[in-house]
């Protein structure tokens, strides 16, 4: 059943860069079915952006490892999503084409950053998606959005083809309406490729199962403490109260190492990016660099014309964390304290099954609401520690705070993926019933 | 503390380029970020290597290389094959 | 004034891909970016994977200057933004390179045997490379074929104490390189040196980018010579880098924005770390020179300067043996002084020549079938056609037919009686007892013979022609 897919969206919310008004898809398991690809992740013959004027007009020669498992499977790519400028920001506001909209409410943000993907989802204009999360920004769109979102444990999903951020945190994820189409897309994505160095051969091949009973789920103090909107914390708590009702039960656990888990993820993670986004000099791809004037010249004001104040913010914080006299108080330390929060994860997770919070601290901030660099670093606290442990991580909705969508969060183990799937899909059952 | 004189140098070093009237915001947000990454001074010990995974290699076999024309397509400017950049001097 | 000289060498290493991807590192003969993929590219999304070949190279390497392998060892992004970088970072080793703490024995200025230090080998990738266009133009060219092969680098202790030291290292290196069969010296470029250079009490200077041999003994002659007049005039030596700019034997100092590197350094997060000391006691290491000259000297009863020249090239010295059979001694003789002096001429390699034909060569000399002088004739014959690209003909084919089969004396009566009639002065001076005399003549015959008698058998007719007065 091979065939073209007629794609015009009333894309009210901006949550497309680029649409393909005729997707072609062929046989298979997802065949015919409309998936939106967050603009980070190469296409071959399509432009790839990451949202950033540095990549204005930049068609990758080739697919990323997911985008051939998703042609494999027959979908339609039918268009490229926004998303803050790659990667860097949890509104989709730093985006170079305009920020997008929470179709929830188009006065708020959707989240980020993988804020497009998000809003294509909510606005019904596809039911599937592909996101990528660094810190939470398949999880924080979710939440913000009212849509399901998994981040895969680390080293599940082949990163190859994804323009990176901070190559050690993130993964590709899948994003849905429904828990059963994120765990349909993941078991399409989530294919060992040996191209990726940092990948296990540790395919998704799953059905949800909403038999929860006898999970032991774990409640960390530090996910409902200081800085979380009560009326969010108490929304999650219910979430968590349906779950007992199914048959699990709930242990007290603890995240000692969340009180540094926000500043070593931002060391580690503008660090990287400061390196990755070294490349973009406009010789091999890009706006043209100018070749009158002198290398340094050239390429300093090819960055500061192209890249948007946050990405510009994000690498010289990073060069310096990196920088000859400051590494050793700032990158190594982020990386002990790395270190200290995967152990705590680990011994949490022996005591439970899952760890279930919320996904972000409030509801969808307004539009242009946060200024502030280090007020939305904050909003990142509950989910960055789950990319700093690998640990797999979902988001699904949990009910509504002034009428704006709360995210519901459950980890898991490394490599359990399936698990957090399956306690999600289990809440999401019970509620919808 | 940072200095806007600090901000230049980073700037310098990261070859990012930002204008004069940039300079005392970033410095101001700088320093505010840098007080919140003061909690790792309390971070004791050294990271363990990640996890077991060592040796992931590719044998040293040929594979298919682009076309030089899709090498080329994406930059700014060619000559003859060759990819034009700014002189370094 | 005591020099003091390290090393760090960069050579690439064999292998039929990348360190990163599979593109073919064969690119010489090709155009510029036709050895290109989105890995060494840079392009955004792209991901290295390490050739296993390299580590193993490396390894090798190691195990042959009895390097101690690391426990663990791992990649690091060295970062700098240059325009034949595409990712803006180097993947090399930092902290954790693959092995430390290794010798390599060579012959100080003195003829004594000394130990220069290695003190680490780690892989990186090479950059691309810039072509810098002639004329007022102010871009430069780029070509990615070269981003990405495999380099080992090399770094010494500051063991040498002089600028031939260095080279006697070099050469050293390189011979073993050779015979592990991880490097191709043959190949343009495929060996880049920065030297690390001061005279006792003075400041080190760093020359970077040398890409030869002999350059190497020359800018480090050039900055003995530079850093000794500084002074001698009283001036200090600073502490920089310099260029060696190889056309006109120099170094010119590099000043500004690339001496302030801060290169950031990190752990590369694309690749995982290496785990590989147990690969070492498998390594089976081949015959190394040292052994293999006392082996040629013990084999084939050949002089120590023989063996060390015939063991000096891995190919030479296979070539050697594929013809010692035929009579080692001579065997030595003809390869190492005539025909290694030949090829040179020719600017030939030693992997052109048939050893067949040259095994036959050696045995019509060894039969004296053909004077010494002759066998020379035939071999430039040989080389000549071989340098041609044409096959060589076959030695005896030569002699026939240019008639340069060792004749007897007796043959060549008429020549000596015509000779000795002609030059009555040195019939004179020979009779005076002038020792010349008897040379010119015997050479005079040669002359008119094109070298097919042998010279001694020559001398001895020569003479008694004389003094029978048989003129």
């Amino acid at each position: 059943m091979a065939g073209t897919l007629d794609f015009s969206p009333d894309d009210r919310c901006n949550a497309f860069i680029t649409t393909c008004r005729e997707a072609r898809f062929s046989d298979g398991a997802l065949a015919g079915v409309a998936v939106a690809v967050k603009d980070n992740i190469s296409t071959a013959g399509i432009r790839t952006t990451c949202a950033s004027r540095i990549l204005e007009g930049y068609v990758p020669p080739y697919d990323a490892h997911v985008i051939e498992l998703l042609r494999k499977e027959g979908a339609a790519i039918v268009g490229k999503t926004n998303m803050d400028e790659f990667g860097m920001g949890s509104t989709t506001e730093t985006s170079a084409f305009g920020p997008t909209r929470n179709p929830a409410d188009p006065t708020r943000v959707p989240g980020g950053s993988s804020g497009g993907s998000a809003a294509a989802l909510a606005a019904g204009l596809v039911p599937m998606a592909l996101g990528t999360d660094t810190g939470g920004s398949i999880r924080c769109p979710a939440a913000f959005c009212g849509v399901v979102g998994l981040k895969p444990t680390y080293g599940r999903v082949s990163r190859y083809g994804l323009i990176a951020y901070a190559n050690s945190l993130e993964q590709i994820g899948p994003m849905a309406r429904t828990v059963e189409d994120v765990s349909r897309l993941m078991s399409v994505i989530a294919k060992y490729d040996p191209r990726d160095s940092t990948m296990l051969d540790r395919p998704y091949d799953h059905r949800p199962s909403a038999d929860i009973a006898g999970l032991r789920v774990g409640v960390p103090e530090e996910y409902f403490g200081e800085g979380v909107d009560p009326r969010v914390a108490e929304t999650v708590r219910d979430a968590i109260g349906v779950l007992e009702e199914l048959g699990a039960s709930t242990v007290p656990v603890s995240i000692p190492g969340m009180r540094y888990a926000l500043a070593a993820y931002y060391v580690i993670c503008t660090g990287e990016a400061s390196s990755n986004l070294a490349r973009f000099d406009g010789v091999r791809y890009g706006p043209a660099v100018d070749i009158r004037k002198s290398w340094h010249d050239a390429y300093q004001e090819i960055r500061q014309a192209n890249f948007g104040a946050e990405v510009r913010r994000r690498v010289m914080l990073g060069t310096f964390a990196l920088s000859a006299g400051y590494a050793g108080r700032y990158y190594a330390k982020a990386l002990g304290a790395r270190q200290k929060i995967r152990q705590d994860f680990e011994r949490a997770l022996r005591d439970a099954d899952v760890i279930a919070g919320p996904t972000m601290p409030t509801v969808a901030f307004r539009l242009g609401e946060k200024t502030d660099p280090l007020s939305l670093y904050l909003a990142d606290i509950l989910t960055a520690p789950a990319n700093l442990a690998g640990i797999p991580a979902i988001s699904v909705p949990c009910g509504r705070v002034d009428g704006l969508p709360v995210g519901f969060q459950l980890m898991g183990r490394q490599f359990e993926d399936e698990r957090v799937v399956d306690a999600a899909y289990a809440y999401e059952q019970e509620v919808r019933a | 503390m940072v200095t806007e004189s600090d901000i230049e140098h980073i700037a310098e070093l990261a070859d990012i380029g930002i204008s004069r009237d940039e300079v005392p915001e970033f410095t101001r947000q700088f320093n505010a970020i840098l007080e919140y990454f003061e909690v790792l001074d309390t971070v004791e010990g050294e990271s363990a290597p990640a996890d077991g995974i060592t040796n992931v290699f590719r044998e040293d076999e040929p594979r298919p290389c682009l076309p030089q024309e899709a090498v080329l397509a994406n930059a700014g400017s060619t000559e003859n094959g060759f990819i034009k950049t700014p002189r370094v001097m | 004034m005591k020099t003091i000289v390290g090393l760090e060498i960069h050579v690439q290493l064999a292998t039929a891909t990348k360190l990163f991807c599979g593109c073919s590192t064969d690119y010489r003969d090709d155009g510029p970016n036709t050895h290109c993929c989105p890995v060494c590219l840079g392009l955004p999304g792209s991901l290295p994977r390490l050739n296993r070949k390299a580590v193993e190279y490396g390894l090798l390497v190691a195990k042959a200057l009895g390097m101690r392998v690391l426990e663990e060892s791992e990649f690091a992004r060295k970062n700098y933004f240059y325009p034949d970088l595409p990712k803006a970072y180097q993947i090399t080793q930092y902290d954790k390179p693959l092995a430390v703490e290794g010798i390599i024995e060579i012959e100080d200025d003195e003829g004594h045997e000394k130990i220069v230090r290695i003190t680490r080998v780690h892989l990186e990738e090479d950059p691309g490379r810039l072509v810098h266009v002639a004329g007022a133009s102010k871009y430069s060219l780029v070509d990615y074929n070269r981003s990405g092969i495999p380099l080992l680098e090399i770094v010494t202790e500051p063991d040498m104490r002089s600028p031939q030291e260095a080279r006697r290292f070099l050469n050293k290196l390189r011979t073993i390189l050779e015979y592990l069969r991880v490097f191709d010296g043959d190949r343009e470029g495929s060996l880049r040196v920065d030297a690390n250079i001061s005279l006792e009490g003075s400041e080190r200077v760093e020359v970077k980018n040398i890409s030869s041999y002999k350059g190497v003994e020359k800018a480090l002659t050039f900055e003995v010579t530079r850093q000794k007049n500084l002074r001698r005039r009283g001036q200090t030596v600073t502490r920089e880098t310099r260029h060696f700019m190889e056309g006109r034997g120099i170094t010119t100092s590099a000043r500004g924005k690339e001496e302030e590197h801060d290169y950031r350094y990190f752990p590369e997060p694309d690749l995982r770390p290496l785990r590989v000391t147990d690969w070492v006691a498998e390594i089976d290491l081949p015959e190394l020179p040292a052994a293999r000259k006392n082996r040629f000297m013990a084999q084939y009863g050949i002089s120590p300067n023989h063996a060390r020249t015939l063991t000096g090239d891995p190919k030479l010295a296979d070539f050697y043996e594929r013809v010692a059979p035929v009579d080692p001694a001579l065997a030595a003789t003809w390869v190492a002084d005539t025909l290694l002096g030949e090829l040179n001429y020719r600017d030939m390699s030693i992997a052109a020549v048939p050893a067949d034909r040259i095994a036959e060569l050696l045995g019509l000399l060894r039969a004296e079938t053909v004077t010494d002088r002759a066998g020379v004739q035939v071999l430039r014959e040989m080389l000549d056609a071989c340098a041609a690209g044409r096959p060589s003909e076959r030695p005896a084919a030569i002699v026939k037919r240019e008639n340069l089969g060792r004749t007897t004396g007796d043959d060549f009566s008429a020549i000596v009686r015509t000779v000795i009639a002609s030059n009555p002065q040195a019939v004179e001076d020979y009779h005076a007892g002038r020792k010349g005399a008897l040379n010119f003549l015997v050479g005079q015959v040669m002359k008119e013979t094109r070298g097919r008698a042998d010279p001694r058998e020559l001398g001895r007719i020569v003479s008694e022609c004389i003094e029978k007065g048989e003129v």
